[in-house]
């Protein structure tokens, strides 16, 4: 089996809804790795199998070694897993750069007393979680809107702050839910930028689902379409475009 | 001074004390309803509670008051947190009224329990300012007054300090903003929850301690939980700090009314209040421009 990410054989139902039957696939570190299909393919269920927020049926998802499945859903980030929404799940009470601070919260700030008292090892993490958040701020050009609220901003930027909050929690692996959709062409054309930039300069792999095949064409190295829960192929993106049974499924032949 | 100047400030000083009660009661309501979207009725109850055991601990058992009020705060915060974590729990994400109805279930229980443990009769417990006052100028002031106003900031400040400086109190604003995004930045949700039900009901234990000497303990002691909802409305529901001005605020209404009003609107002014704001003004004087995100 693959070291760095693999689904195995795994399933999902509520009821007698299968939402994913038997899917297997692995993901090799520094990879970026898209999975298309139509909608209710299944696509999304797998990344809230893989961020703990259902339980699968039945298999494993292993990364690193580590079964997934068995992790509590708020350790997920500490094994170097996040993830965006196709919906954009923010504080929409906060500031963008809250916002990414909270992305933070995983590495350790002193316990609760040296924080009310201020104490210098807490001074010290404070900077340094802040020095990493303006990395990622620098990166996805958000310097504007680092004091804004998250409420009044437009849709476009918010898809990247919620990005840049993933980012900002340092993953190993990156799941991005339609990070495209709702994006206007310029802010797509960015999107795939930096998707390359996340892929070569900070060596995060990446799982994308996502329709705009332009960009899954740019961006990925593979590509697995899903259609009624299932694998029906996998490859680089021109080979799975024009698989047969990618085709039907799209086609519904 | 004239005697009416000297009147009115002497009620609203007894006001702001009994008021800061109010505020407290309405500071662990709004954080439960922050932070797990529950109208805890049960609030009250716990207060109540938290006035017997005390008045046990005192009484009974010979404790000093102190360590009686720790024990007794250690007690309420055990009991909210058993309450949130095996519960309320099991109905998440039912309806908003499924929860109200849950926590009314759970005051009745409450309140019979403690009635069935400590009979119907009221009593009382010293305080180790029991019957002392203050002169400042031609106020005379129930030392017990001075010190619930000082407990009451003390709490507050704590508690701002603790949501505004801590990331374990940043946590808990961030899961009440958006659970999800929550947990997938690492924030232990289900137990930041209880948590916040267990500081609620230590808030509320402290109340109970507090109030009691001035209303005696009695099982009526839980309807400071529907005065502390007038304060919550009055002062806009869902506001940290709307809970204290509004609880202020009733604690003083109440005080003047009870002067000079005509008898019985004592009673009354905090639901009067409560209806007048709903009518005129529903989003309370500190209450959030926006609609609740759904």
């Amino acid at each position: 089996m693959s070291g760095f990410f693999a689904v195995e054989h795994l399933e999902l139902s509520f009821g007698g809804v299968h939402a994913i039957r038997d899917l297997s696939f692995s993901v090799e570190q520094g990879e970026v790795f898209a999975i298309i299909g139509p909608n209710g393919a299944g696509k999304t269920s797998v990344f809230n199998v893989i961020t703990r927020v259902f339980d699968p049926s039945a298999g494993r998802v292993v990364f690193q070694g580590n079964d997934i499945t068995a992790v509590a859903r708020h350790q997920v980030v500490n094994h170097g897993i996040a993830r965006t929404f196709q919906n954009i799940e923010l504080f929409e009470g906060a500031t963008v750069l809250q916002n990414l601070l909270l992305g933070r919260h995983r590495f350790p700030h002193g316990n609760i007393l040296a924080q009310l008292c201020w104490l210098p090892n807490v001074r010290r993490a404070e900077e340094e979680s802040r020095a990493r958040v303006e990395d990622v701020i620098e990166l996805l050009d958000l310097a504007p809107y680092r004091n804004a609220l998250v409420a009044g901003l437009p849709y476009g930027v918010r898809k990247v702050v919620e990005l840049a909050r993933a980012l900002a929690t340092q993953p190993k692996l990156l799941l991005l839910d339609e990070p495209a959709s709702g994006l206007n062409p310029e802010e797509a054309r960015d999107l795939a930028f930096w998707i390359d930039d996340i892929k070569h300069d900070l060596g995060i792999t990446v799982i994308m689902v996502e329709h705009d095949m332009s960009l899954v064409a740019e961006a990925a190295d593979r590509v697995l379409c899903m259609n009624m829960g299932e694998a029906i192929a996998t490859g680089s993106a021109a080979e799975v475009r024009a698989h047969p049974d990618v085709l039907a499924a799209y086609l519904g032949t | 001074m004239n005697p009416q100047t000297l009147q009115i400030l002497q009620l609203t000083l007894n006001g702001i004390a009994i008021g800061s009660i109010y505020a407290l009661v309405a500071l662990g309501l709004v954080m439960i309803y922050k932070a797990t979207e529950v109208i805890n009725f049960a609030h009250g109850d716990i207060l109540m509670g938290s006035a017997f055991v005390a008045w046990g601990l005192i009484t009974i058992a010979g404790l000093p008051f102190w360590l009686a009020v720790i024990i007794t705060m250690l007690i309420a915060a055990g009991i909210s947190w058993l309450l949130e974590a095996r519960v309320m729990r099991v109905i998440v994400g039912q309806p908003h009224f499924a929860g109200a109805m849950l926590t009314l279930a759970i005051a009745f229980m409450l309140r019979g329990a403690v009635s069935m443990a400590f009979g119907p009769s009221s009593r009382t417990f010293q305080t180790p300012w029991s019957g002392q006052s203050t002169h400042v100028g031609g106020l005379v002031i129930a030392d017990l007054n001075l010190v619930i106003i000082a407990a009451a900031l003390i709490i507050t400040a704590l508690l701002f300090a603790f949501l505004r400086f801590s990331s374990l109190g940043i946590s808990i604003q961030a899961a009440s903003q958006n659970q999800l995004a929550a947990y997938l930045c690492g924030i232990p949700v289900k137990r930041l929850n209880s948590f916040v039900w267990a500081m609620a009901g230590a808030m509320a234990a402290v109340g109970g301690v507090l109030l009691a000497p001035i209303a005696l303990v009695d099982i009526g002691l839980w309807f400071v939980v529907l005065k502390a909802l007038a304060a919550l409305v009055l002062g806009g529901f869902g506001s940290i700090p709307g809970a204290i001005v509004g609880g202020l605020l009733i604690g003083v209404v109440e005080q003047l009314a009870g002067v000079y009003l005509p008898d019985g609107f004592k009673d009354v002014m905090a639901y009067l209040v409560l209806i007048a704001v709903l009518i005129l003004y529903p989003r309370g004087l500190l209450g959030e421009a926006h609609g609740r995100r759904v």
